[in-house]
């Protein structure tokens, strides 16, 4: 009895944290429309910060809490609405979707980047060391603390939310963003409110948690999970059921911890070990929920398509395949041992990333899980017999594309948000349960044999750099098939409008469930061909954000853009082996890289693609840019210039000079001479970086190449006359945009509207 | 009734476009103080555009324009509102998750307290005072369009703009709200009506424009708009 008290205690105080953190959740979801899949990620800051201010520099814990609670994060919020999400209110859910990824990216690369997890004091909670006694049993401050905490933020909210003007502003806001504006309402303002509201609630859930589970990045980040559970428990809108499902799932959780002590608890069910059984239930739990959720209303035209990506051409797609094969039949022939094996890596984050394009890229769907899939790839390849049989990879593939089509089948009701945690939840499950079993990784470790294939040894770094290439080259051309076949158009279709495909007799379940499967068996290609001795750490759920990341802001819908973010991801190992230094800033890459799309809604990579689009259609300017590109390797080799030199130069031309050439080739007579003279001089401070920029530090230095670059490029700009970017707009026809004029003039002819 | 009173919204040579598609071409309208003018025109004229400038939530790209004789191009929609512009887009203009209550309270603010709204409306829809902790989304098209219209003229307005108040309800309806419109009008303040519908509202209007592609047809009472001006807008023909 006495124990069922005090695990119902602890059951209800980890409820109480639960509620709280869902609480912010819902606050946010209901007054801005967006689900900030970055709440957790907050809560982490504010803890870390918390622990800095209080326990590092020995302030209060009044004066901490102020601070963090009712400073930092509710300026945090307000940078977030402001900077990162202000440009999207007009986008699609998944692309806001993918901002708030990006930042839970960002966020988590800022804290491991401040601080790095050694040397900690540890987190104590409120009035550490005193316990109440309730009912008999002892329980710490924190805890009663938590409780109290949690009831005065739910009656808070009640009143805020249906009682004030300003939450009654903050709901009509959500409803009808304009119409709230024609009844004087300030949508901006009352958006910045909310943001700062639960970045500060995310924070106080944060703060509380940290000295429960102590100071950990990733875990802190994640044990969001439980917020959203208990969130979409109170179905995204419902504070009180929100509050419901939190105390549930503490309680849950409680008597769970009780039963694995007790003796007639099993320790393996079907000869799995049910250890992780506790860490999955709130996983578990949102997976049942979303499962429970009614099926979405098919939606019409949703038009707001952002990217419009073209149709691949085979001639290019050729071209490409065999450009990329050939590179790399040369490139590995120069490079050292170590720096191949930097470009497997990228290849295979290659490989993943690709995976998203018919998924997400075409059919529109989102999934958090594509290294998941490669995961399993990876330990199926593992076990099965043959030893690296092309036979068994064959099967691999097939097996993983069913797995991808099953897990699939029960998530096809979802849309949007439902969608992406479900397969997010999918991830966490797997790693939980099934990556974490003796059985499957044993002692942590999958040994992956390479494939044989007769004449090549694949276990050595270049042949297995070349098949990679090879690899991707197929899973391309592949692609281009599939995108210019009749079930490619499907999936347009369904991305555009579920609501025309299905009335023009589509199987929206099927459709779906093929995107899946095909993703599934690429991302498998990422794991069963990643040969060597591989860890579940390598497949969590918080490394396939990255991945989703750079796919959808270097352009989803390519397959050039898809090797492009796998590029980008191996080359933060790569860029760190030059420049050791860099390698905290290529940690923070992704995520802000992914938060430019508040700017751009369009995605970086077409922002650069038109920047670049005018060079690589000028032979002559291509040629300088990649002489460029050359000239300054080889100076880097020979020592005439420094690593950050090179680094700085290879940005101040990349960025800031080349795109800038074809203007120039036709600039004439003093502004020309006057263009070359600035690149020059900018060149010339990139190249001698080092010896200028001696004594100052590496944050220092990475400013002043940014701010190098900005003045270069726009002093250039100013001067010459520009070329204008060719723009092509396609027609548009019952709301499906992803099609181009030629595609469009053929479905006319196929339903006889035109002869 | 001829226009009498001074101008209360002004359009002053106005061009806008969405993109690179121009859809106005120097389009001038004036509404007078206590007049009712309807604006027609056929699908694509940008009647749902002028009115979209009109009440701030678009920029023209060219022209000017002034409520009661302040230039207030570029204005945020919300300062319109403050000042007494009220705006009923087209289709139902009420937060359907938001209660009948909480509706009308949307529209309170400094000197105008959310009990002297709930009773002007209420006084004008009985109505809604039965369904006042009702969501407004479960009430029947002709109510919602009775809620945003109240709470529109419970904030006093100088000005009253309705897109396509008709769309999608019964014929005796929308008499019914047009009832309101006149008495509206009667009080003093100027309302512009947007239909594509013309006789609908033709029958209350005082002064009339008839747009087609972007351009301003015709221009004047109200009775002076024949079928010839309205064949020649809506087909194009001569």
């Amino acid at each position: 009895m006495q124990q069922l008290v005090a695990y119902t205690v602890i059951g209800l105080t980890t409820g109480a944290i639960y509620a709280l953190a869902s609480s912010g959740l819902v606050v946010t979801y209901v007054t801005s429309g967006v689900f900030n899949i970055a709440h957790g990620a907050i809560g982490m800051i504010a803890a870390f910060s918390y622990w800095q201010v209080r326990f590092e520099w020995g302030w209060s814990a009044p004066i901490a809490l102020i601070a963090i609670l009712g400073v930092l994060c509710p300026t945090l919020g307000l940078v977030i609405d402001r900077v990162a999400l202000r440009g999207l209110a007009q986008a699609t859910e998944v692309t806001r979707l993918t901002a708030t990824v990006a930042l839970m990216a960002a966020f988590i690369g800022i804290a491991t980047w401040i601080w790095p997890p050694e040397n900690r004091q540890p987190f104590r909670g409120f009035f550490d060391g005193n316990n109440v006694s309730v009912l008999g049993v002892n329980v710490g401050w924190n805890k009663i603390i938590a409780l109290i905490a949690a009831v005065v933020v739910a009656g808070g909210l009640r009143i805020l939310l249906y009682k004030t003007r300003l939450g009654i502003q903050m709901r009509a806001v959500v409803d009808d963003r304009s119409l709230a504006e024609l009844n004087g309402a300030r949508p901006a303002r009352i958006a910045s409110a909310s943001w700062a509201l639960g970045a500060s609630l995310a924070g106080l859930a944060g703060i509380l948690l940290a000295a429960e589970v102590q100071l950990n990045v990733v875990p802190l980040t994640l044990l969001v999970i439980n917020a959203y559970a208990a969130a979409i428990f109170g179905r995204l809108k419902s504070l009180p059921l929100t509050f419901l499902g939190a105390m549930a799932l503490g309680l849950t959780e409680a008597y769970l911890l009780w039963g694995q002590g007790q003796s007639w608890f099993p320790e393996t069910i079907g000869g799995f070990s049910t250890s992780g059984l506790r860490q999955a239930t709130p996983t578990i739990f949102l997976f049942l929920l979303l499962m429970l959720l009614p099926q979405a209303k098919l939606r019409a035209g949703a038009a707001r398509v952002r990217e419009r990506s073209a149709i691949p051409q085979w001639n290019t797609a050729i071209l490409g395949a065999a450009v990329l094969v050939i590179g790399s039949i040369a490139v590995t022939g120069m490079m050292t041992r170590s720096n191949t094996i930097y470009l497997i890596q990228a290849l295979i984050m290659a490989l993943a990333v690709v995976s998203l394009v018919p998924l997400t890229g075409y059919a529109g769907l989102v999934s958090l899980a594509p290294l998941t899939f490669a995961g399993i790839g990876a330990v199926l390849m593992s076990k099965m017999p043959g030893d690296g049989n092309v036979v068994s990879l064959i099967a691999v593939v097939v097996v993983v594309a069913l797995i991808g089509a099953v897990v699939a089948l029960p998530a096809l009701r979802l849309e949007g948000i439902y969608l992406a945690l479900a397969t997010g939840a999918f991830a966490l499950l797997v790693s939980i349960l099934v990556f974490n079993q003796g059985k499957i990784f044993s002692n942590g470790v999958a040994e992956v044999p390479p494939l044989r294939i007769p004449g090549v040894d694949l276990s050595q770094p270049r042949p297995k750099a070349i098949f990679l290439s090879v690899a991707f080259a197929v899973v391309g051309l592949l692609l281009v098939a599939l995108r210019r076949s009749s079930l490619g158009r499907q999936f347009v279709a369904m991305k555009d409008s579920p609501l025309a495909g299905a009335t023009l007799g589509m199987n929206l379940v099927r459709t779906k469930a093929l995107a899946f499967a095909m993703s599934a068996a690429i991302a498998s290609l990422a794991g069963a061909l990643d040969a060597g001795k591989v860890a579940p750490d390598n497949y969590t759920f918080d490394r396939s954000l990255p991945i989703l990341l750079l796919a959808i802001v270097s352009g989803v819908g390519s397959i050039g853009g898809a090797f492009f973010g796998g590029m980008l991801l191996g080359s933060n190992t790569v860029l760190a082996s030059i420049v050791p230094s860099v390698s905290k800033i290529t940690q923070v890459m992704p995520g802000l890289i992914g938060l430019s799309m508040g700017r751009n809604p369009n995605g970086t990579a077409s922002q650069i693609a038109t920047g670049f689009r005018p060079v690589t259609s000028h032979p002559q300017s291509l040629l300088t840019a990649l002489s460029g590109i050359g000239a300054l390797w080889l100076l880097t080799s020979v020592d005439i210039i420094s690593h950050w030199g090179f680094f700085a130069a290879l940005v101040i031309w990349g960025l800031g000079i080349v795109p800038n050439l074809p203007a120039l080739a036709v600039t004439s007579g003093r502004s020309r001479v006057f263009c070359l003279l600035i690149a020059a001089v900018g060149m010339g401070i990139a190249a001698f970086f080092d010896d200028i920029f001696d004594a100052v530090p590496t944050g220092g230095r990475l400013l002043a190449i940014i701010v190098l670059f900005v003045v270069v490029g726009n002093a250039i700009r100013r001067v010459h006359t520009p070329v204008a970017p060719t723009s092509k707009s396609s027609p548009d026809l019952m709301g499906l945009t992803g099609f181009t004029p030629e595609e469009l003039s053929q479905s006319d002819r196929a339903i006889k509207v035109v002869p | 009734m001829s226009a009498i009173g001074e101008p209360i919204l002004e359009l002053k040579n106005i061009s806008a476009s969405y993109d690179a598609i121009s859809v106005l071409h120097d389009v001038n309208i004036t509404v007078r103080r206590g007049e009712v003018m309807a604006l027609l025109g056929p699908n694509g004229a940008g009647k749902s555009t002028v009115l979209k400038i009109a009440s701030a939530l678009m920029r023209p790209t060219q022209g000017s324009v002034h409520i009661a004789g302040h230039d207030l191009t570029g204005a945020a929609a919300s300062e319109l509102a403050r000042l007494g512009v009220c705006t009923i887009p087209e289709g139902r203009g009420i937060f359907p998750n938001l209660t009948v209550r909480e509706n009308l309270e949307m529209a309170a603010r400094k000197g105008l307290a959310v009990s002297v709204i709930q009773e002007r409306a209420f006084a004008r829809f009985p109505i809604l005072a039965e369904r006042r902790t009702q969501l407004a989304g479960t009430l029947s098209g002709g109510q919602q369009q009775m809620l945003s219209l109240a709470r529109g003229l419970a904030t006093d307005p100088v000005l009253l703009m309705l897109d396509e108040m008709s769309m999608g309800l019964a014929p005796i309806v929308v008499a019914d709200l047009y009832e309101q419109v006149q008495a509206i009008a009667a009080e003093g303040v100027s309302v512009l009506v947007i239909e594509q519908f013309a006789r609908t509202v033709l029958g209350i209007a005082d002064t009339a424009v008839v747009m087609s592609h972007g351009h301003v047809r015709f221009s004047g009472n109200a009775s002076d708009v024949d079928e010839a001006t309205l064949s020649s807008a809506y087909l194009g023909t001569k």
